[in-house]
């Protein structure tokens, strides 16, 4: 483990940590804070669930490392590895189907030059395929980072990516 | 249609004259409105919601900001929620104060200056810019032109219930909905009726469940009103994961208070403590105006401690759940709310008996709950009066696809597909011919074909024709739709969501799929069809929840609908299906272990 590592791993635990803690903020009203809402918690705060996470999570809800897990793996949001910089979600539902999602799905792994849900090379763009991100009657939809664009197609798709990278480069981050 | 510009003000008088809680809210809430609809300047709204905003809103609403009351200061400016005719968005909606309301369509960033130089300028001055779509109210000189909105083809055939206020108030100030009637069937319930009496309204109104299983609403609370637990929940589900459809965080994040509101009566006709609003994560919109809304009511005494000056006490709060599209049967959800994988629990013990934490639960669709406040305002009576004998009230359709003008329509129960389609829809959209396919009630729905088209919107009459009404979702495919291609993505959905607690549900889908891509290929084997059937019946048979049991909802109704192309596929007689000609698909590679 290299010294940047050492530093970095307490730091992390405690914005997980504090990522726990923020929930109890409204506990008055909130109906419980669960493993769920907890694994909620610690992946906003940190865009990806570590296993430092998973062990704090336990710990937390007075789980167990293997009942926490069991509740990560099953919700298709969690990750386990760093996002990119940014995420874009391609809406592959029947609607966005019909009105070419196939294709601007297609448009946009070749322009980040990879062939699954993948982040690309250069680490800055991870891709995602949702299955309905909600605003249909603008199809096809994709996103960045929940917030929508429609009305696309592959061209406009390509030049949204581009757009991104742009942006990524020139040190915005979201 | 009346115009909803004014707040409607016959109970007023009524509210004023006693001293009550909601009194005070009312007047100060009355005071509010009148500021914006009469005072001294424009006040322009924007359409928001996920469609607006995929539509292109906020440049919209950050190029009016420099007007408004961080800029200079000449107009009123407001996010509002979703008007329901999207194929308009992004829509600006002007109230000129005190005369009309001119909705502009399909604006963009660099309109607004031009749009607003008319209303602040000088009317005579500059001219009312050409992206002017409708207006409703006074018909002044310079509107003449335009048609009045609630006449536009897609609005006239609407019965706006639970739509009423959709793009008219502000989802993020609870005195504008207050100023709207809003809170007064709480008001009504909490101080003036007993718990059983709001049930019996309930009942009478006829409402059943809009989740998709369309049980009878007031027999549901009546299973749960008599325990005498002293901790009991209401759950209101807005997992919503289907495609197609977003009328229930249509009504989140257009008009969040009537939700909350139905929530609360709901819990104070059957004696419960919390109510939760479950939400699926990532949905920013929907999720950021709910909490708020349920803040803004615990800050004016609607929620908490002794609600408006009665002794009815009830807590309320958003739960997100990760994504899992069968959080969203009743008993997942309740698994996911308490932070577990969101499976279906057996049954019985019904919820009403040990739901959430073990405690006697009702759990509602959103649609379901929103419907009653005004079934306890104006009667059970008058809301059975709408709509067919067997379904009452009206539909909140969400109509994609291939069509000219997609959108979020509430139509009242017993119009036909049909007139949905070609009346408010206006037929196949443009560089289309005509209609082939409908998809509806969500992937566990069905595939209709042109013979149905005439069904009518009912709850009964809908199953009968193969299809369901479930979330209200109609995808329109046009001639062009490859019906294959079609169902095999809505089974990708299935096998992709199935929770895999079931054996029939999860290795079943994944059968479905591999025909289905077999099918795309051309390269089917001669016993596949034969597979499909089986498969089917047995997760029909073999599955715990919704999630198996209607799996083969999609194909048997596509076989009923399009056996002869079915048929074609099997025989190899058509081209290779799938966008890329190859009979491929792109699809998630992710499984739920």
């Amino acid at each position: 483990m290299t010294t940047t590592q050492q530093q970095s791993r307490p730091k992390l635990r405690d914005r997980i940590r504090r990522a726990l803690e923020s929930q109890r903020a409204d506990k008055d009203r909130a109906p419980s804070v669960t493993v769920l809402s907890s694994l909620l918690a610690v992946q906003d705060e940190l865009h990806y669930v570590p296993n430092e996470a998973i062990e704090e999570v336990a710990i937390y809800c007075e789980s167990t490392i293997n009942d926490v897990w069991s509740v990560a793996s099953f919700y298709t949001n969690f990750r386990f590895t760093p996002p990119g910089q940014a995420t874009v979600d391609v809406c592959w539902g029947p609607t966005c189907h019909l009105m070419g999602a196939q294709n601007v799905l297609a448009a946009v792994q070749d322009e980040l030059g990879v062939d699954a849900e993948e982040t690309s090379e250069d680490g800055k763009i991870t891709l995602r395929y949702s299955t309905c991100l909600g605003a249909c009657a603008q199809a096809p939809v994709i996103a960045r980072d929940h917030v929508l664009t429609g009305r696309t197609n592959p061209a406009a798709a390509r030049t949204f990516v581009s757009n991104l990278k742009q942006e990524l480069e020139n040190g915005i981050a979201h | 249609m009346v115009s909803r510009i004014e707040a409607p003000v016959d109970s007023y008088a009524v509210v004023m004259s006693q001293q009550t809680p909601y009194a005070l809210l009312r007047a100060r809430a009355m005071q509010r409105w009148d500021d914006l609809v009469a005072g001294d300047r424009p006040w322009v709204r924007v359409g928001f919601g996920a469609s607006g905003q995929a539509a292109g809103a906020q440049a919209v609403f950050d190029a009016l900001k420099p007007f408004g009351p961080e800029g200079s200061n000449r107009i009123n400016l407001s996010m509002v929620g979703a008007h329901g005719l999207m194929y308009l968005e992004p829509i600006v909606d002007v109230v000129v104060p005190g005369i009309n309301r001119i909705l502009h369509a399909n604006v963009t960033p660099e309109m607004v200056p031009d749009i607003v130089a008319h209303f602040v300028d000088g009317r005579d001055e500059r001219p009312l810019h050409e992206s002017a779509y409708a207006y409703t109210g006074h018909r002044d000189p310079y509107v003449t032109h335009l048609p009045q909105w609630d006449e536009l083809p897609a609005n006239a055939k609407q019965r706006k219930i639970l739509t009423a206020n959709f793009g008219n108030i502000d989802p993020h100030d609870i005195f504008q909905y207050i100023a709207h009637d809003g809170y007064a069937a709480l008001n009504k319930a909490v101080l003036s009726m007993k718990p059983e009496e709001v049930v019996e309204e309930v009942k009478t109104s006829g409402l059943r469940g809009r989740g998709g299983a369309a049980f009878p609403t007031g027999l549901k609370w009546s299973f749960l009103a008599p325990s005498q637990a002293p901790v009991k929940y209401v759950l209101c589900n807005c997992e919503e994961g289907d495609p197609g459809a977003f009328n229930d965080k249509g009504i989140l994040e257009s008009d969040p208070h009537r939700l909350i509101e139905g929530l609360i009566i709901n819990g104070y006709a059957t004696n419960s403590t919390h109510g939760v609003v479950f939400i699926r994560q990532g949905h920013d919109i929907p999720i950021e105006a709910t909490r708020r809304a349920i803040d803004e009511a615990y800050e004016n005494g609607i929620l908490g401690k002794d609600i408006l000056g009665s002794e009815f006490t009830f807590d309320m709060e958003v739960s997100l759940t990760g994504d899992s599209y069968v959080a969203g049967e009743e008993t997942a959800m309740m698994e996911a709310i308490e932070g577990k994988r969101s499976t279906p629990r057996y049954k019985p013990p019904f919820p009403a008996q040990a739901g959430l934490f073990q405690k006697p639960t009702n759990i509602n669709n959103v649609k379901t709950i929103a419907y009653v406040p005004g079934i306890v305002a104006s009667g059970g009576v008058e809301f059975k009066n709408v709509g067919t004998e067997s379904s009452s009230g009206t539909a909140l359709v969400c109509l994609t696809g291939h069509i000219k003008r997609p959108g979020m329509y509430e139509v009242e129960m017993g119009l036909t597909i049909r007139q949905v389609l070609e009346d408010i829809g206006g037929g196949v959209a443009e560089g289309s011919e005509r209609i082939k396919v409908l998809q509806t009630g969500g992937p566990l729905g069905g595939v209709m074909g042109e013979e149905a088209f005439d069904t009518e919107i009912d709850f009964d009459a809908m199953a009968e024709s193969g299809a369901i009404l479930g979330s209200g979702g109609i995808i329109v495919g046009d001639e062009t739709t490859d019906i294959v291609d079609l169902v095999r993505n809505l089974i990708a959905f299935n096998q992709f969501e199935s929770c895999g607690k079931c054996f029939p549900c999860r290795l079943g889908n994944t059968h479905m799929l591999d025909v289905f891509d077999r099918l795309c290929k051309n390269e089917a084997k001669p016993g596949d069809m034969k597979l499909l059937e089986t498969v089917g019946n047995n997760m029909k048979i073999g599955s715990l929840c919704g999630h198996g049991q209607l799996g083969y909802n999609p194909v048997s109704s596509a076989i009923n609908y399009f056996g002869e192309e079915f048929e074609k596929r099997f025989n190899g007689e058509l081209e290779k299906s799938g966008p890329f000609g190859d009979g491929s698909m792109i699809l998630p590679s992710r499984t739920r272990p």
